[in-house]
């Protein structure tokens, strides 16, 4: 007998966060019949994200690879699965209460968080276009059916079946792009087809650029950059928001891995490619920010903020190297705790009865719930990139990596959207203090769940506006082993 | 031309055709029946490339098994014969689909020159292992260099059916509680 196992090197250390996940997912499944235990549901999830969470910490000096090559750990992987974790982590304390207000609480929500969480893993954790798709499948029809997770209202079927379609074209893009590749590079492994590039490019090089083409089409629906952002306004507003607040973070996040992957170390020498890239962020950027201003509904317009943020970061795939790649990981970071505070704090308000999270709503609230909306005001300031929060080293850093390297125009754009979107995010802080209200506002009760999120999303954003060397030295040791 | 080049071009033709009439057409079982002859048209050009076992999946799975859902699919939603799709397209949906479409022609046409039309690579395989596109030879692959796939693959299907039952299972009540539910009543239009 041939021994397999060791050719291949099989080892399942190498996936051990992601099979506690689906060990933990298949437990929830199997669970539900049992009606007494379905509140142990979200306890199991809970757990195996901080089993899974500790176990991706161990993986960080490791790299190697395995499954015949197609599994891949790196530094740089870990750092996306440690961002992954934490926005479920953060994202499943959320969803809980909501999903019980609204009487929609349901074990399988569960299980399909914990089998998004291990798609992306799956993305973050390759150099293989294959396994790469199949990653990214497991990512998204879970969240298709997240955002169609509340199935009394209209809205949110709306974006469910909105959400698969636009998935679906997306998904279609980005398997002709692979399919395109491996026509011309025989292989869907990128290290071979980095190896062989030169050859590549000198024979066919018109099914590469085909090819990388639909790739980019592909990732930028999941990533939400203009022109492919359409269908991120009323998704986010028709999802049930926790998972809104999910879907703004980890999948965007698994899409950025990918790219800076795939575009940064293996496709940099495509002539043009940054050019394409520049001009994408713009527009992404500007879009974002323009389209945000005129939002009556802070879902909405925290949807178009988030399309605003995925541009801040595309600035890395332009400029490229290693400086730019651990600033968008930082960002990345910063960003998943401010953004999902901020769902955190939208949730609260949304659980009382009627409420559907529009500016008007928000109005007296700085009054009824003093520390809540301070909380809220921190988070909005970080978005807007402010210091001392640690929104604002993310744009910093993000914009002196494109100085750096020569991007002034840029990073001046940059700067400029920036201002622009204190608008908004200030219009939240003006209408929660100083819009005037009739009646009692509604005072809402807060929950311990609920509270550690906002405790753990408010000290990520102070403290670490306070402390960013820390997890910048973070992230740019996460490059070393990078491919 | 040998017999190999008349079959290869005849089932290639037959392919694209189809394909094209599936997506022109507005009767949905027609579609369906089109897209079953273009996928027997692609098992044809999958024995030239000497992968018999792929071709038969390709026979059994698609146009036998996933093409029968898709009818089952289409007759439950009871769209029959030229029966509308939807409202009319806005002109500058019509007129974008056009621009694309020129789009693609033109990108098509450089990926043409690009190539030159090499009839030696174009060419029919005949150079192939004794057991290439066997059963055998397909699992051992299957079994070993893409084995992480392959179980991922098991991952996804059971997402798929997970998510299926979830979105589709019936719920005890429809009613509304009070407030918990939010029913469509000033939907704002969509933006750009």
């Amino acid at each position: 007998m041939t021994d397999y196992v060791s050719i291949l090197s099989i080892d399942l250390s190498l996936v051990a966060p992601e099979l506690v996940l689906l060990a933990a997912a298949a437990l929830i499944l199997l669970f539900i019949p049992l009606r007494k235990m379905v509140f142990l549901a979200p306890v199991i999830a809970a757990l195996a994200f901080i089993l899974s969470f500790y176990l991706a910490v161990g993986q960080w000096h490791y790299s190697g690879s395995g499954f015949a090559g197609l599994v891949t750990c790196d530094s740089f992987g870990v750092m996306f699965k440690l961002i992954f974790l934490l926005a479920s982590f953060l994202s499943l304390l959320i969803a809980r209460r909501f999903f019980v207000i609204k009487g929609i609480d349901k074990p399988e929500f569960y299980a399909l968080l914990l089998f998004s969480v291990i798609g992306m893993m799956v993305m973050a954790n390759t150099v293989d276009l294959v396994v790469m798709f199949l990653g990214l499948e497991i990512m998204s029809i879970p969240l298709y059916v997240m955002a169609a997770f509340n199935r009394r209202s209209l809205e949110s079927n709306e974006a469910g079946i909105k959400y698969f379609i636009m998935g679906a074209f997306a998904s279609a893009f980005l398997l002709m792009g692979i399919a395109f590749i491996y026509g011309a590079a025989e292989t869907t492994d990128f290290r071979r087809i980095v190896a062989d590039f030169s050859y590549i490019v000198a024979n066919y090089r018109i099914y590469l650029y085909a090819g990388t083409a639909l790739i980019l089409v592909g990732f930028g629906f999941k990533v939400a950059i203009v022109p492919f952002h359409t269908w991120v306004p009323d998704v986010y507003q028709g999802a049930p928001t926790p998972v809104t607040g999910f879907f703004s973070v980890a999948p965007k996040a698994a899409g950025f891995a990918v790219m800076l992957r795939i575009f940064l170390y293996g496709f940099e020498r495509i002539e043009l490619l940054a050019d394409i890239f520049w001009v994408l962020a713009v527009l992404t950027m500007t879009v974002g920010n323009i389209m945000a201003l005129r939002q009556d509904n802070v879902k909405r317009m925290l949807a178009y903020s988030s399309i605003a943020h995925a541009g801040y970061i595309m600035i890395a795939l332009v400029v490229g190297g290693s400086e730019a790649i651990s600033a968008a990981m930082f960002y990345l970071v910063a960003y998943t705790f401010f953004n999902i505070g901020a769902f955190a704090v939208v949730t609260i308000l949304e659980t009382r009865s009627g409420c559907k999270s529009d500016f008007v709503e928000l109005a007296g609230i700085g009054k009824a719930t003093p520390y809540l909306s301070a909380v809220l005001a921190l988070f909005m300031f970080a978005l807007a990139g402010f210091p001392p929060t640690v929104g604002f080293f993310g744009k910093f850093y993000l914009f002196s990596a494109a100085v750096k390297a020569g991007y002034i125009w840029l990073a001046v754009i940059g700067v400029m959207n920036s201002f622009v979107s204190v608008y908004y995010y200030l219009r939240v802080i003006k209408t929660s203090y100083m819009d005037p209200y009739e009646g009692q506002p509604a005072v809402v009760k807060l929950v311990p769940s609920i509270f550690l999120v906002l405790i753990i999303t408010a000290v990520g954003t102070l403290g670490l506006g306070f402390f960013p060397q820390k997890l910048l030295e973070l992230s740019q040791a996460a490059l070393f082993a990078f491919l | 031309m040998n017999l190999d080049t008349i079959v290869f071009l005849v089932s290639a033709v037959v392919a694209v055709f189809s394909a094209t009439m599936m997506i022109s057409q507005r009767n949905t079982v027609a579609s369906v029946l089109y897209l079953i002859l273009s996928l027997l048209a692609q098992a044809v050009l999958y024995i030239q490339l000497s992968a018999l076992f792929l071709s038969a999946v390709l026979i059994i799975v698609y146009a036998g098994a996933i093409m029968v859902l898709f009818l089952f699919v289409v007759m439950l939603l009871n769209l029959r014969g030229n029966q509308d799709l939807g409202d009319k397209p806005s002109p500058v949906s019509r007129i974008t689909k056009y621009l694309v479409s020129i789009l693609l022609v033109v990108e098509l046409v450089f990926i043409i020159r690009g190539i030159g039309f090499d009839t030696g690579t174009v060419g029919i395989m005949t150079l192939a292992a004794d057991d290439f596109g066997s059963v055998a030879a397909v699992a051992r692959i299957l079994f070993t260099n893409y084995l992480y796939p392959f179980e991922l693959t098991g991952v996804l299907l059971l997402v798929a059916i997970v998510g299926a039952v979830v979105v589709s299972k019936r719920e005890k009540s429809y009613e509304t509680p009070a407030g918990s539910g939010n029913m469509p009543d000033d939907r704002k239009k969509v933006e750009i």
